[in-house]
């Protein structure tokens, strides 16, 4: 069938599976296949979780889809330690551990992302700065070999595995399940303080400022230009202490059908991003809000993506270090805006340092992520701005990816040989690919 | 609700209503086909907050066994306040017209079972006087149409049945709730290409059906608009009907 995933770009032809067991899981891999000519093939697809990946990740001729592997498998309510199946939503633990104290040590935008799909894309949040990302809070996983083999892999254990897994797109195994840490907090809610600020170098020094801040990430009005160049809305945020408990809500306004792209232009984008900067705020006190409406404020209306037309759009998100973050961001800015290309949703927000994990994305300094409705002239306007990125030292976000080039890959991400390597090593690499893998040259 | 008993728990319906019992602290029976999803769910269960789980091997094409794992049940429970059937499967319409033998399969799995265990239930909640009765049939009952006939004759058969089971038991204060879902996205339906505004995941059929016998309905449609859809469905003349393709 025809399958695509979050951005609606680009859309392939799938056989999908949906073991509901990890033997299920295992028969999928080993069970070779018959084809017309009477010659046996071997599996050779990817794993998928929510689909909340933008691009071509969690795409390739045949998906195994985790969703049915959803059990939570074992919980210890003292250390707050969770064992589940590579399937189950961040949302479903959200939902059974957020009313009894606990919550999840990293969160992404959206808590439709399953453990396993967290994991493989090495997920971070608006506390990466202090926390890092998803996969430094996993205790252990279980990954599915190519020969059958279930591998404990950690830290510690396997951990060459372990590195090239968290973070590695799928592209070692299948995950089975994993133990990750819940962290205790003292209440649900935000306390959140929106900063208005007046530029790109402002906001900047305002992140630096508010570098103990648990919780920071910044919208970013992407059309404006000259001296408002990079204006922001800073939202900080700090847990309640008022040991109120509540999971983020569900349900909700949703989007019922493609909207015809033409209503997202240059003139609405920037009326929004205008009456969205001068929005009354006041950056002293202090506003409490549920945690779903911090964290996760487009969950609330369901098919979002819907919302940029038939085609689809891209979600460009790069990394910059630090040192050139102002530079290469306010170029990135310029180019796309000189285009009269724009998003409603800019997102800004600065990294803590990177971590071990081979293809891991964030790096100490500042990452942007843009929507861009897909047009035919789009895709050179994102090779000229790879161009920016990997001229100032940084990459792009392989979760929101579907069009880089193997040689902007390659030259952004250092570590892939070891991947590369430890694929072929395993035999991983004729039976895990996905589209992008196979763009990438992994 | 405290204890519950579910047939057919490795279903993705009853999966997701066992896990809204679950996280209301019941205790859950389970009966399924397949031991490693019984361990699995259990396990799962447990941690959504269950009071307690068991569960138990169970075919439910082997009608002899009915009354032992009824009685096992209430040796466990004592009583049983809502008893959850939702075993089933979905027939392959054409070899069923061209083969008795599957049709009969189709018959014996869908509704023949199903009365079975609706009989031995209906027994013991006569004599505990109290709980609840709820069978998911579908929404194919309502009306024959040749593309499913045989799926639909079976959950009619149900549904005739459970309305007769319904006044019989109102006198005992067994309530007997008919549940109609429209189509799901569920493993049941895996080979028929999916999509479209009419799919729901199991999880909102799960909400409905939870809401539904929270309020005690006769008849559950989930989601609710099927009732309007069906209400549709079965007013179109017959002379009409039999030309369409549905």
């Amino acid at each position: 069938m025809q399958i695509h995933s979050w951005g609606r770009y680009p859309t392939t032809d799938a056989t999908l599976h949906s073991p509901r067991s990890p033997s299920a899981l295992r028969r999928l891999l080993l069970d070779t296949q018959a084809t017309d000519s009477g010659a046996t093939t071997a599996f050779d697809g990817i794993a998928r979780g929510l689909g909340r990946s933008y691009g071509d990740s969690a795409l390739a001729g045949t998906i195994v889809q985790t969703r049915e592997l959803d059990q939570l498998l074992a919980f210890d309510a003292d250390s707050g330690l969770l064992t589940c199946a590579a399937g189950v939503s961040l949302d479903t633990i959200l939902h059974c551990f957020t009313p009894r104290g606990w919550f999840l040590p990293v969160v992404p935008g959206t808590r439709f992302v399953s453990v396993g799909g967290a994991i493989a894309s090495d997920v971070h949040g608006k506390n990466h700065h202090l926390n890092g990302t998803f996969g430094q809070h996993v205790h252990s996983l279980r990954l599915l070999q190519p020969d059958g083999e279930v591998l404990n892999c950690s830290s510690t254990e396997n951990s060459a595995l372990f590195h090239a897994t968290c973070g590695g797109m799928g592209l070692t195994g299948f995950i089975v399940d994993a133990t990750i840490n819940l962290r205790r907090i003292p209440g649900s809610a935000i306390n959140q303080r929106t900063l208005r600020t007046q530029h790109l170098q402002d906001v900047m020094e305002r992140f630096e400022a508010s570098a103990a801040s648990t919780y920071s990430v910044a919208w970013l009005d992407c059309l404006a230009r000259g001296s408002a160049l990079g204006r922001s809305l800073l939202f900080l945020g700090e847990h309640a202490t008022d040991g109120q408990f509540k999971a983020p809500q569900r349900g909700g306004l949703g989007v019922p059908f493609n909207s015809p792209a033409f209503l997202l232009n240059r003139y609405s984008m920037s009326l929004f991003n205008t009456l969205y900067y001068n929005r009354p705020v006041n950056s002293q006190a202090e506003q409490r809000i549920e945690a779903g409406q911090y964290f996760f404020p487009l969950d609330s209306i369901a098919h979002w993506n819907r919302l940029y037309g038939r085609k689809g759009f891209l979600q460009y998100q790069f990394v910059v270090p630090d040192a050139a973050a102002l530079a290469a961001i306010s170029l990135v800015l310029q180019r796309s805006s000189a285009a009269g290309k724009g998003s409603f949703l800019s997102v800004l927000k600065k990294f803590g340092p990177g971590n071990d994990n081979l293809l891991s994305f964030p790096l100490q300094g500042y990452t942007l992520a843009m929507d861009f409705k897909f047009e035919n002239n789009l895709l050179p306007l994102l090779d000229e701005l790879d161009s920016i990125v990997l001229d100032h030292g940084g990459r792009l976000y392989l979760a929101k990816d579907a069009r880089m080039s193997e040689a902007t890959f390659k030259r952004s991400y250092p570590r892939w040989e070891e991947l590369a390597q430890l694929r072929a090593a395993s035999g991983a690499d004729r039976m895990f690919n996905s589209l992008q893998s196979r763009r990438l040259g992994l | 609700m405290k204890n519950i008993l579910v047939i057919g728990a490795n279903s993705a319906i009853a999966r997701a209503v066992s896990r809204h019992y679950a996280e209301e602290h019941c205790r859950l029976f389970l009966l399924s086909r397949d031991a490693e999803q019984l361990a699995l769910q259990k396990q799962d269960l447990q941690i959504r907050g269950a009071t307690e789980v068991d569960c138990s091997v169970f075919d439910a094409n082997n009608f002899s066994v009915h009354e032992a794992v009824i009685d096992q049940v209430l040796d466990r429970f004592g009583s049983i306040d809502l008893a959850f059937i939702c075993h089933g499967s979905l027939s392959n319409q054409a070899q069923c017209e061209e083969n008795f033998d599957s049709a009969l399969q189709e018959f014996h799995t869908n509704a023949l079972s199903v009365i079975s265990l609706l009989t031995c239930l209906a027994r013991h909640m006569s004599i505990q006087r109290s709980g609840c009765i709820a069978v998911i049939t579908s929404v194919a009952g309502d009306r024959g149409r040749q593309s499913n006939y045989v799926y639909g004759s079976a959950k009619a058969m149900v549904s005739t049945y459970l309305q007769g089971l319904r006044g019989r038991l109102f006198k005992s204060q067994v309530d007997v709730i008919d549940i109609r879902p429209g189509f799901v996205d569920t493993p049941m339906t895996h080979a028929i290409k999916k999509g479209g505004p009419l799919w729901s995941s199991p999880e909102k059929v799960a909400q409905c059906i939870v809401d539904g016998i929270r309020k005690r309905k006769h008849t559950i449609y989930a989601p609710g608009y099927w009732r309007l859809i069906m209400l549709v469905v079965c007013s179109i003349p017959e002379v009409l009907f039999k030309r369409l393709k549905l």
